[in-house]
């Protein structure tokens, strides 16, 4: 349990009447991609938006190894090792894919109030950048604009982007949403290489990426994880088929 | 190493000031204009037309002050007005105690006024640099309509605490009798004072060309661009923001010294939202986020102003339809009409 890189305990988040976020508990092992699974509604950006700082919960704490996260702001989460992507990719359009990467290396490196020294030239910089971006297999774009990307490009970006910061955790939103069969494939393949870098937390429509991927699998339903487990596990969980899964699916 | 070696001699050609594509080219043109223009009105007798241009070039400066918060910064800010005021004042008020040999602010612990410009730059610099500081902390918690409604309403404030302190002239301004020193220069000979004023422009354009392109510059731009995928990469928007305004208003109240010994004169419509509105008329003139673009506003603004004011009182109106003109169909204002779209990394 003291092992976990990431462990949130008895979260709560309420809206009025609404419970959004329901004494949520699990934790996220070294060397593991753990799945995060629920129907629309079930509040799972809630949950996102909480552990990536830009809303804070009622109550409940947060340990990114081993350290608290309560009362950090985003950036202050970033540097202590909370990369993460986004549903809807968030990058600096008109800024070339390096230029992107190499603002996590900026802040890696904690130094933003340098006025002098051109950052273009900067090979402490770029060098860093170029690396994750060949381990992204980008290099051949990092000259070009984010506007010119695909959408599966966007994704690689955003997590070259978190990789950058040296994390200690990656929190991936939907990164398959809106990916192509192709786009998907080639995504689960990079992330089963990357959990061993990188132990990942996985927000997930595909139900069978998350099968392939995730060795273990918590289900929200109604702000509530109803169920804990690895893939074979949830599959079989009355409960979980019930709210979410359908027996199609099974 | 060969490819960091070829990295880096790419980087250093990438950043060397002046590689001359068109954007330099018409950068470098401006001031040529400049220069030439006041030289040869100073060698024909004009004096008048030199001072025109010393206008054109403390306004450029003021409009450069601002172009950092605004267009590099992406921060509204419709209150530059209380720094150039603030700027103009310092260099009267100092001009006025030196005159009258009293200390500063009639406060007996300060030392003498002083009409030696370079302390007055200084103070006026730090002055609203601290000023900038208060209001940014306080006016950066918001953002669009209510970030420019702030910083309006902080200049309001200064403009009538301005009018209300009857020391230093209230209502009817301060005159500075004779225009402050500079080392043994001749600052009253106007062509003198022309390079003082572009020698100040020329040092804050490379300033801020060098302070783009550093660390700073990189997340002050992304700051702009999407604060959120800042936070992320792990640096806070806010103080970086902060310190790009904290800049903005020094250099704008850098400008404003100068106007004043320009004029003669400080009085509260340096402070007035009128001219916080000019100021930003001629960023948006000349492009917003263009490095060169107040100096081509400015030029463009002080032309019309005179040529324009000649012919009819309502030369605004004119000045209405030239902006409307740019908003619609050149949104690089008339320094990307001119120099074409800006190229990002």
């Amino acid at each position: 349990m003291n092992d976990a890189v990431l462990r949130i305990q008895n979260l709560n988040k309420r809206f009025g009447a609404l419970h959004a976020t329901k004494d949520v508990s699990f934790n996220v092992m070294p060397g593991e991609i753990h799945a995060l699974i629920g129907p629309n509604g079930a509040g799972k950006s809630t949950l996102i938006a909480q552990i990536a700082g830009t809303l804070p919960p009622d109550s409940g704490t947060l340990w990114l190894d081993g350290q608290t996260l309560d009362d950090l702001s985003v950036a202050a989460r970033a540097r202590q090792g909370l990369g993460r992507s986004f549903q809807v990719s968030s990058l600096a359009e008109s800024l070339s894919v390096r230029r992107n990467v190499m603002m996590a290396v900026q802040a890696l490196q904690g130094t933003s109030f340098r006025f002098w020294t051109p950052v273009n030239s900067d090979t402490s910089l770029r060098e860093p950048a170029e690396a994750v971006l060949e381990q992204m297999a980008l290099s051949h774009r990092a000259d070009t604009q984010v506007a010119e990307l695909s959408h599966g490009e966007r994704r690689q970006v955003e997590v070259a982007c978190a990789l950058a910061l040296k994390p200690k955790v990656l929190l991936l939103d939907e990164p398959m949403a809106g990916l192509g069969p192709e786009g998907t494939a080639k995504l689960t393949t990079l992330l089963e290489t990357l959990k061993h870098q990188v132990p990942i937390l996985l927000i997930e429509h595909d139900m069978d990426a998350v099968f392939r991927l995730a060795d273990r699998i918590s289900v929200l339903v109604a702000g509530e994880v109803i169920a804990h487990g690895t893939s074979e596990t949830i599959r079989n969980d009355p409960n979980v088929r019930e709210a979410y899964l359908g027996d199609d699916h099974a | 190493m060969t490819q960091s070696h070829t990295l880096t001699a790419t980087g250093l050609a990438r950043t060397t000031r002046f590689r001359l594509d068109r954007e330099g080219w018409i950068s470098l043109s401006l001031l040529l204009i400049l220069v030439v223009g006041a030289t040869v009105a100073y060698l024909a007798g004009e004096r008048f037309f030199v001072n025109l241009a010393s206008r054109m070039v403390i306004i450029a400066l003021a409009g450069v002050g601002l172009n950092l918060a605004l267009g590099f910064g992406g921060m509204v800010s419709f209150g530059h007005a209380a720094y150039f005021g603030l700027g103009g004042y310092v260099a009267g008020i100092g001009a006025f105690h030196a005159f009258d040999m009293t200390p500063a602010l009639g406060i007996p612990f300060l030392p003498n006024g002083s009409d030696q410009m370079i302390p007055l730059w200084l103070t006026a610099i730090a002055l609203c640099g601290l000023l900038a500081y208060g209001i940014g902390r306080l006016s950066l918690g918001t953002s669009g309509v209510y970030f420019i409604m702030i910083t309006l309403a902080f200049a309001q404030m200064i403009y009538y605490f301005a009018i209300s302190w009857p020391t230093y002239g209230g209502e009817d301004g301060l005159p500075i009798y004779i225009r402050n020193q500079l080392w043994g220069l001749n600052t009253n000979n106007s062509l003198v004072f022309f390079f003082l004023c572009f020698g100040l422009l020329v040092l804050a354009l490379s300033f801020c060309h060098r302070l783009l392109g550093s660390r700073f510059g990189a997340a002050l731009t992304m700051a702009r661009l999407n604060p959120i995928r800042l936070a992320t990469s792990g640096v806070e928007p806010r103080p970086i923001k902060l310190m790009a305004f904290v800049i903005s208003g020094m250099i704008t109240g850098l400008a404003g010294a100068l106007f004043a010994d320009l004029n003669g004169f400080v009085g509260t419509s340096m402070l007035d939202w009128h001219r916080s509105g000019e100021i930003m008329v001629i960023v948006i003139l000349g492009g917003v986020g263009r490095l060169y673009g107040p100096v081509a506003g400015a030029m463009l603004f002080v032309a019309m102003e005179f040529w324009l004011g000649g012919l009819t009182e309502y030369w605004q109106f004119f000045l209405g339809l030239v902006l409307l003109a740019v908003v619609l169909f050149a949104r690089g204002g008339v320094f990307g009409l001119l120099a074409g779209r800006s190229r990002h990394e």
